[in-house]
């Protein structure tokens, strides 16, 4: 908040990622559970942050989960690579590699119409997993436990360890993040979302900036699904159904473009609103879900960053 | 030959009831500028009402023939009771806000109703096979056809038809096309916008719940229907171009062939062979086929 340099920023942001994992020892298990999900999932959102700072909404990221999901399984079980941070960072780099051809494509699409085509890439691939038998089709399969650094992972810690290292993985991009949003080409996305016409008047190229923003969505898209395939040990074509990158978006929307940090208590917020409702309502837990949803858009329409960044002032510098 | 005939006739049957739904979302569109997620949920409300309205029929021991009077009934029903509590208590709220938000309000309607259709009619699967056996059947050449799938173009035909002429030949049909135009001018011309949107949005919401009920005898109607027809009738849409009559037409056509193409000659295809379409004709005319250059804004 405030003003800040990128040394306090990183500062701040290590602190805070070190006392997360540290109370981490503390929580009971289903409560580093909810986080590690939060934090990955959260990647993927973070992932339409990106693009929703240049004025486009992706509403198909489960394609970027999916594929990093799948990709960390499949090196895991296929190939015997079993380093979880190599895992997560192989899986951004499929994914990553996969949208390279699609983003010169896609960045000539606003609005609805790239809403729309991501949308259908992702149930593209949905098709196509379900179909694939050597990969279980639509059952999925599973992933056994990965190590780190070369360390086996016993049965007692291995929650704790995927907590502390997915909380540091965000963390980590989510700095970076923070850093492009605040660097040039960061900066050109943001007068994308204003107005593109005059960015290409002024020498920028929307297109570019646009496919780039693609790509990099789909990197953290994808380590955020290999992190969660990794806690999860278990993937099926879910990953790449519309209503998971639907609630992505919503993730996206509750958070507002403005905060890196806010998309991770969003996140958290969904995976809270989610366990809770489906505890102690099984039977209607869509529909809390849902009103959840529509109290959001109607009370806090410029996401939940809004609460503490105010607009007037520098509109283009903005805080964490 | 056959083969080729087989393809064409289940091409068709698919897009003809997929035209009717289609219709409806693009309506709404073109004049409350809202992607309505939750149109398949009213699709599936429709074949759950049809799914009841024949089965009272039944219990009361009235004609077969009644259960076509009913599946309408069942349309109207939905339309007349969903509708004006969705747009009134709803959606006002959100009017004039940004596109992608207002898809986001409608996620959040389509799981709400999800959760409703299953409190109200359980998980468990209705059947309703006596419309479709009431034509009997049509045979052509070797093969023998249901009677219903061409009954069902007949209504498609009819129904766009209809659509088309309301909208292109009565007054009120104009005031639509001049709020679709510009919602600030017809306003201020005196054209009660407000009633505009909320006659739009009924027709819509019947449009799909009439899809749902014409469809319910062909499928078993069960929790998950309203998901795959949102997502197929939305490549429909934008295939054709947003808001357009014509479009919805053409794109259900380019939908239902492609689909059943795939179905007959490459089973694996089936669940994509629509997105590809869809991305196919997006590359070549990005705002789809019937869709209008509009201005940019410097």
């Amino acid at each position: 908040m405030g003003r800040h340099s990128p040394g306090r920023l990183f500062a701040g942001g290590v602190l805070l990622i070190v006392l997360l994992v540290a109370a981490g020892a503390l929580m009971p298990k289903w409560l580093t559970f909810l986080i590690t999900m939060a934090a990955s999932h959260g990647l993927v959102s973070l992932g339409i942050v990106v693009l929703m700072r240049g004025g486009v909404v992706s509403f198909g990221q489960g394609l970027v989960f999916a594929l990093g999901g799948y990709a960390a399984a499949l090196l895991f079980n296929k190939l015997g690579v079993t380093d979880a941070l190599l895992l997560a960072a192989a899986g951004g780099v499929v994914s990553a590699l996969f949208t390279l051809p699609f983003a010169p494509l896609l960045a000539r699409y606003r609005g609805i119409f790239f809403a729309m085509l991501t949308l259908a890439l992702s149930m593209v691939l949905y098709g196509l997993l379900a179909k694939v038998d050597v990969l279980g089709g639509s059952d999925g399969f599973n992933m056994g436990r990965p190590t780190l650094l070369g360390m086996r992972l016993p049965d007692a810690r291995v929650g704790y360890v995927m907590y502390a290292v997915t909380l540091s993985v965000a963390g980590l991009m989510a700095l970076v993040a923070r850093v492009y949003f605040d660097s040039t080409r960061g900066l050109v996305s943001l007068a994308m979302r204003e107005n593109e016409l005059r960015v290409e008047y002024l020498g920028g190229s929307a297109r570019q900036a646009q496919a780039i923003n693609y790509v990099i969505a789909g990197f953290i898209g994808g380590v955020g699904g290999a992190l969660t395939v990794m806690s999860l040990g278990h993937i099926d074509p879910n990953f790449s159904y519309w209503t998971t990158s639907g609630e992505f978006v919503f993730v996206a929307i509750l958070a507002g473009h403005q905060s890196v940090f806010a998309v991770f208590l969003a996140s958290t917020l969904l995976e809270v609103v989610r366990s809770f409702s489906s505890l102690y309502f099984p039977n209607t837990w869509q529909l809390a879900l849902g009103l959840f949803l529509l109290i959001v858009i109607r009370f806090v329409p410029r996401g939940l960053g809004s609460l503490w960044i105010a607009r007037t002032g520098k509109p283009a510098r903005e805080a964490t | 030959m056959t083969a080729l005939l087989t393809i064409l006739i289940d091409g068709v049957t698919y897009a003809s009831w997929l035209f009717i739904v289609a219709l409806g979302l693009t309506l709404v569109f073109g004049v409350l500028k809202i992607l309505n997620i939750a149109h398949g949920s009213f699709y599936a409300l429709g074949a759950y009402a049809a799914a009841s309205f024949v089965g009272w029929g039944a219990s009361l021991k009235l004609a077969p023939s009644f259960s076509l009077v009913a599946m309408l009934l069942a349309a109207v029903a939905v339309a007349a009771l969903v509708a004006p509590l969705t747009e009134r208590g709803l959606l006002r709220m959100f009017y004039g806000r940004d596109e992608v938000l207002l898809v986001l309000v409608t996620y959040a309607l389509f799981l709400i109703l999800e959760d409703v259709t299953k409190l109200v009619w359980g998980a468990n699967p209705y059947y309703v096979s006596e419309p479709y056996s009431m034509f009997g059947n049509v045979d052509i050449g070797t093969q023998s056809w249901v009677g219903y799938d061409f009954v069902l173009v007949a209504v498609a035909v009819v129904v766009g038809g209809a659509v088309w002429w309301g909208l292109n030949r009565t007054r009120m049909g104009k005031i639509v096309l001049a709020v679709i135009h510009s919602e600030e001018v017809a306003s201020s011309m005196g054209v009660n916008v407000s009633k505009v949107y909320a006659l739009a949005f009924s027709i819509g919401i019947f449009l799909a719940a009439l899809g749902g009920a014409l469809t319910a005898p062909m499928i078993s109607v069960q929790p998950g229907v309203s998901v795959g027809v949102i997502i197929v009738s939305f490549a429909v849409v934008i295939i054709g171009g947003l808001g357009s009559i014509e479009g919805a037409a053409i794109g259900a056509l380019i939908v239902g062939l492609a689909r059943s193409l795939a179905v007959h000659t490459w089973p694996v295809a089936e669940l994509f062979s629509v997105y590809i379409v869809m991305a196919i004709v997006l590359m070549f005319r990005p705002e789809g086929l019937f869709q209008r250059i509009q201005a940019r804004k410097i």
